[in-house]
């Protein structure tokens, strides 16, 4: 077989094998998306009454937060997925794949294309509750939300493999990814908007994630996406650009993490 | 021509510190110290040593799972990179600790390393079905792995590594935690498998007797080759009969029989131990001559491997390799 063939075979039985598990635990499957669903009507209801975004009148809460909690339910799969880099650490699988043929690269491209995927369809189930938050699936742009989705899962996914690869315990492995991936989507106009010249908007020009949170609101709004919606200002291409770019750098930081052996 | 040639093998825990806490009495850094074999075509060979002494961490460097300080390698005359393409597209490994996937059905696991070790589409059914015969596990089949027993795994880990007719096996302690009856099955499978095709094995073991199954075998202490070759040619270094002895007061019984018999009398983790011709006929001497009640249990036996490794050592092979 060829090496492109070994390298295919490698990766395809990568993504395979997360989506089987992922299949059979039904627990995870529940508990991934009831967690942002609770999270969403909670926090929702109770801001709803004192939320007010600037210039509209008619957008509740728990239609500016959904957006915001699509992208957080990719990012708790993201987180949760990749931790298995770990646990198969310890259980000695890793260590099988890494002696088979195939190169590190297509390792870490399977495990993350496999746990992107895994987070992609929980976000997607989480995306069917979006008429319930106001929004019509006939108006959404699909292009720039599956675009922004899927760089977003493969960024975080990404990151998720380096940082689990670096790490030896699970434990440690949620407070690292915690620590930085959860102030950055609180600081991604997922809960609420930057105020124009604010530091807060300042980070936000910075923060990889509000440009997934951008991506996202603006597919789910389409053509009427209401002002003052967007932590930044930005288009639709220079959103999809950063993500791109943002998951190129997590996926090389992944292969040359990969590449330390331990 | 050798199938697998290992020369100036060196590796020191220095970039693994971290994680690594090395074995006390020995330098704290080397782990392995220029160890060379060859793995000839179609025999096994054996790295014999205790615990701790480097046998599994030159198996993780040939992997590519170590970086090593120094070594050179060839494949059949090629030289190759530890863990390179070349190497890994034609071994198989069984591993000391379980790397299967427990949440996958053993099927899903046979399926799953097919695909990785791209066996062609055509022969994967009946290359899994062959691998489900060898680990006996045809009505397991769709159990997941992490319902069957350590046994059963091991066997699974064997039928896996096998799975794409490797030239090369692997394998790291590929007993341990295996009863007896398991032991002798597991041998019993892999003789069965080189008789079908020519297949070389590179095994560690601290167990003498499984050591002693091998073609060639390598006594490694202390990340060194203390001696190479056949199990026959090391028992030879080993003279006569060998007996073991416990007392009460083992230095003063030591004492006594290098005084009385002229012998040299070692003392091997709290037991005696003597070599000599016609070991049978020593036995009612030394319970004469010893005072009534000092001698605890007197045995004998044939020189094995474990005392091959006690004679060149002065450690035993059993408890990690601690000095006596």
């Amino acid at each position: 077989m060829s090496v492109l063939g070994q390298e295919l075979a490698t990766i395809g039985v990568l993504v395979r094998r997360d989506l089987v598990r992922f299949a059979r635990e039904r627990s995870r499957v529940i508990g991934a998306l009831l967690q942002p669903l609770i999270f969403w009507l909670v926090i929702g209801s109770g801001m709803s009454s004192t939320f007010r975004l600037p210039g509209q009148s008619q957008v509740g809460y728990l239609e500016y937060f959904f957006p915001g909690v699509i992208v957080m339910v990719v990012l708790f799969t993201a987180i949760f997925t990749t931790m298995s880099v770990i646990e198969d650490r310890h259980s000695g699988f890793l260590q099988a794949v890494l002696v088979a043929p195939g190169s590190r690269v297509s390792v870490v491209l399977g495990k993350c294309l496999g746990s992107s995927t895994v987070a992609l369809v929980q976000g997607g189930m989480f995306l069917l509750l979006a008429p319930f938050a106001g929004f019509h699936f006939g108006q959404m742009q699909w292009l720039p939300l599956c675009a922004g989705l899927c760089f977003t899962c493969l960024s975080l996914c990404a990151l998720g493999f380096a940082v689990a690869w670096w790490l030896d315990s699970t434990g440690g492995y949620h407070v690292v990814m915690s620590l930085v991936l959860l102030p950055l989507w609180i600081l991604s106009g997922a809960m609420f908007p930057a105020p124009a010249g604010s530091a807060f908007a300042l980070i936000a020009r910075v923060n990889p994630m509000s440009y997934a949170v951008a991506a996202v609101r603006r597919g789910l709004y389409g053509a009427v996406l209401p002002a003052g919606m967007l932590a930044a200002d930005h288009s639709v291409w220079s959103e999809v650009l950063v993500l791109i770019s943002f998951a190129l750098a997590s996926t090389l930081l992944a292969v040359r993490v990969c590449f330390r052996k331990r | 021509m050798p199938s697998l040639e290992v020369r100036g093998l060196r590796h020191s825990w220095v970039r693994d510190s971290r994680t690594r806490i090395p074995a006390p009495g020995r330098d704290a850094s080397r782990v392995l110290d220029d160890v060379s074999f060859e793995v000839r075509e179609g025999e096994v060979f054996g790295l014999l040593g205790p615990n701790g002494c480097g046998k599994s961490t030159a198996l993780r460097v040939l992997l590519g799972l170590l970086e090593p300080d120094a070594v050179e390698l060839r494949w059949n005359g090629v030289a190759v990179a530890p863990g390179g393409r070349a190497l890994r597209s034609c071994m198989g490994v069984v591993f000391q600790a379980p790397s299967l996937d427990g949440r996958l059905t053993v099927r899903e696991n046979l399926a799953l390393s097919a695909a990785l070790q791209q066996v062609d589409r055509s022969k994967v059914a009946a290359r899994i079905d062959d691998a489900l015969e060898l680990a006996q596990l045809r009505e397991r089949a769709g159990d997941l792995v992490s319902k069957l027993s350590g046994g059963m795994k091991r066997r699974l880990e064997l039928a896996r590594a096998l799975l794409h007719e490797p030239s090369l096996l692997l394998m790291d302690e590929p007993t341990t935690g295996l009863d007896e009856l398991s032991f002798q099955r597991t041998w019993q499978r892999l003789d069965e498998l080189r008789s079908r095709r020519a297949v070389s094995v590179l095994l560690t073991t601290h167990r003498a007797d499984e050591a002693a199954r091998c073609d060639r075998v390598a006594v490694l202490d202390q990340g060194k080759i203390v001696a190479l070759g056949t199990p026959a040619e090391l028992a030879q270094s080993v003279s006569g009969d060998v007996l073991t002895l416990e007392a009460h007061d083992t230095d003063a019984v030591a004492a006594q029989i290098r005084a009385e018999f002229g012998l040299e009398a070692r003392v091997v983790e709290g037991k005696l131990v003597l070599e000599r011709e016609r070991g049978h006929e020593l036995i009612p001497r030394l319970v004469e001559a010893l005072p009534r009640g000092s001698i605890a249990s007197l045995s004998m036996h044939r020189p094995t491997l474990a005392d091959v490794f006690v004679k060149l050592t002065g450690r035993s092979l059993g408890r990690g390799g601690e000095p006596s």
